[in-house]
């Protein structure tokens, strides 16, 4: 990945009070790549990834996708935060998944689907429904338009929360943590989800725990701790012989 | 288990499943209901006996026009105290939760200021603008003023007591839709923002919606109280409800029946508006749970349905096959909806 990184994160710091979450952050993500993100929780792997669509304001430093600058713009020798407004217009181009999924209960999921196209996009309301059914259909919940959120299991509203991120057809998809709230038979459809846009060649960046899922997409491992990356690179690199020690005693405790 | 148990077994094996069950007897619940009943009688039969309620009075007045005509003036007060009471405390509302500490200041000083008043103090201050500002005039603030009018013609006792109403309640309606809005996972608010919906739909759509559920039965309370409530302004001799009965009994000496007639009036309309709350709240609360239960209408239509499934049941039951009837259920058939 040379100059021509999707996803373009620069010295990136992060303070929340006394806390300094993120410390100079460098993370570059190829168009059509997946990293995924491991590290023992503290580690600023989720400031990180909410950072990067601004939901985190970011202290120094600066996220670049697709060549944009998110969240601010360059005036002479200045990076001047945007309005809410223009941060929301470039959101439309980042998809993110929550750990809780946070999909919207008096919605059904359909409605959940279709709601950003027409608020954000103002795409008419029959392409915005062909488009949220098909993407239903392409999470497999065809049969589950209809229904609300609370008639779904957690897998499958984490499903129709993929469908809403991808209805934006989102230059890069971010998951913080998407099987973490999850019961362990539910994992496996949601991982299936993600697998099959992996193979698609759609731009993600996962944060997760499950290490066997990181070998198996990314073309990236990323490990963090203590705000830092200490280490990156494909995944039998870092995952069966990494050079770190810390990295080492986190893969230890986990696999 | 031991063999010795197996072996006990067949000792208890006689088949108790054919034997018929006999309900527990709760006699001092039959007391405690009769002693209630009693009571309950006695009441209603001095409610109908006891001439003091005089309800030849209490029907010459319950639907008089004089009555009818106060009960929308009551209405009217109740209506245009809750819609804008309601617009402003949702501004309020929003003022308090922005990120500006200015907004946040003002509205709280002006929840502070309108809860600390008493309501019949204020409205006689509205009553009483007229004394404070002869006119009232439209310009720039400080500078000058294009267009004025006297206060006494714009401000009559009606639009004082709506001003009045309206103010008060918006304070209590603000903390309400605040207490809502908080109440909403702060996390739907941030998916809304990761798609990019832009801020006023986030409100109206996505937070709105999900904090109605909290901000509903606290608002019906108001809006039934504010109903009631609106009997306060008889003190400004405006012809509703309660002073129009009280201007009646104060001509013909017969208090006890009209404040009847003001009473069931009150509470025939608190009727209406909890049926109305009962609707309005089922209606915000879509997916809130996986099998909305039914409405009372839906479960009287059902009681009717299976009475009837039940007693055709019997019919057929008794009489064989009946006259052109649908054919006897097959042996192995469930009866539909029939005894249990």
């Amino acid at each position: 990945m040379s100059g021509d990184a999707m996803v373009d994160v620069r010295g990136v710091h992060k303070s929340f009070g006394a806390l300094h979450v993120l410390r100079g952050v460098d993370l570059r993500v190829g168009a059509g790549e997946v990293a995924v993100i491991l590290g023992p929780s503290g580690s600023g792997k989720s400031t990180l990834l909410r950072g990067i669509n601004h939901l985190e304001k970011l202290d120094r430093g600066y996220v670049r996708i697709d060549g944009e600058l998110i969240g601010y713009r360059r005036t002479g020798g200045k990076l001047r935060e945007l309005k809410e407004r223009d941060v929301l217009r470039q959101r439309a181009h980042i998809g993110f998944v929550f750990q809780n999924f946070h999909i919207f209960p008096h919605l059904t999921a359909l409605e959940n689907v279709v709601e950003a196209p027409l608020s954000t996009l103002r795409r008419p309301r029959r392409e915005a429904v062909a488009q949220g059914r098909a993407l239903l259909a392409r999470v497999g919940l065809a049969d589950k338009a209809d229904q609300y959120p609370r008639q779904l299991s957690g897998g499958q509203q984490q499903r129709v929360a993929i469908a809403r991120a991808l209805a934006l057809e989102p230059k890069v998809l971010l998951f913080d943590e998407p099987t973490s709230a999850l019961d362990p038979e539910l994992v496996g459809e949601v991982l299936d989800v993600i697998r099959g846009l992996a193979r698609t060649g759609t731009t993600m960046i996962v944060v997760t725990h499950e290490i066997g899922f990181a070998r198996e997409i990314a073309d990236t491992v990323v490990f963090m701790d203590e705000g830092l990356i200490v280490e990156q690179g494909p995944p039998p690199a870092v995952l069966d012989s990494p050079a770190h020690e810390r990295t080492r005693a986190f893969l230890s405790k986990v696999l | 288990m031991t063999a010795a148990d197996t072996a006990v077994a067949p000792a208890d094996d006689e088949d108790l499943s054919t034997l018929p069950i006999v309900p527990a007897r709760h006699y001092w619940r039959w007391l405690a209901g009769f002693v209630v009943l009693v009571l309950v009688g006695q009441f209603a039969h001095g409610l109908v006996t006891n001439p003091g309620w005089d309800w030849p009075v209490f029907f010459d007045y319950l639907l008089a026009d004089s009555v009818l005509a106060a009960v929308w003036v009551t209405l009217q007060l109740t209506l245009y105290g809750t819609v804008l009471g309601f617009a402003l405390g949702v501004v309020l509302a929003l003022m308090r939760l922005s990120d500006s500490v200015i907004l946040q200041s003002v509205a709280w000083t002006y929840v502070w200021a309108f809860r600390s008043i008493p309501l019949i103090v204020q409205l006689l201050f509205w009553f009483n603008l007229a004394y404070l500002y002869q006119e009232l005039g439209f310009g720039i603030p400080f500078g000058p003023v294009f267009w004025h009018v006297e206060t006494m013609n714009l401000i009559g006792a009606m639009t004082a007591a709506v001003i009045g109403l309206a103010l008060h309640q918006a304070a209590y309606a603000a903390e309400i839709v605040r207490g809502g809005v908080l109440a909403v996972d702060p996390g739907q608010r941030e998916a809304a923002a990761a798609l990019g919906i832009p801020r006023v739909r986030q409100l109206r759509r996505i937070v709105l919606p999900q904090a109605m559920r909290g901000i509903l039965p606290n608002a019906a309370n108001e809006i039934i109280s504010l109903f009631k409530g609106t009997s306060i302004v008889s003190v400004m001799a405006i012809g509703e409800l309660f002073y129009q009965v009280q201007v009646i009994y104060g001509r013909n000496g017969r208090v006890v029946p009209l404040l009847m007639v003001a009473t069931v009036w009150y509470i025939v309309l608190t009727t209406v508006l909890s049926v109305a709350q009962y609707y309005v709240e089922r209606y915000f609360a879509r997916g809130a749970e996986r099998n909305p239960p039914p409405t009372p209408a839906q479960r009287l239509r059902a009681l009717v349905r299976d009475f009837r499934a039940a007693t055709g049941a019997a019919d057929r039951a008794r009489g064989g096959p009946t006259r052109g009837g649908p054919a006897p259920p097959r042996k192995d058939a469930p009866v539909e909806g029939g005894a249990r």
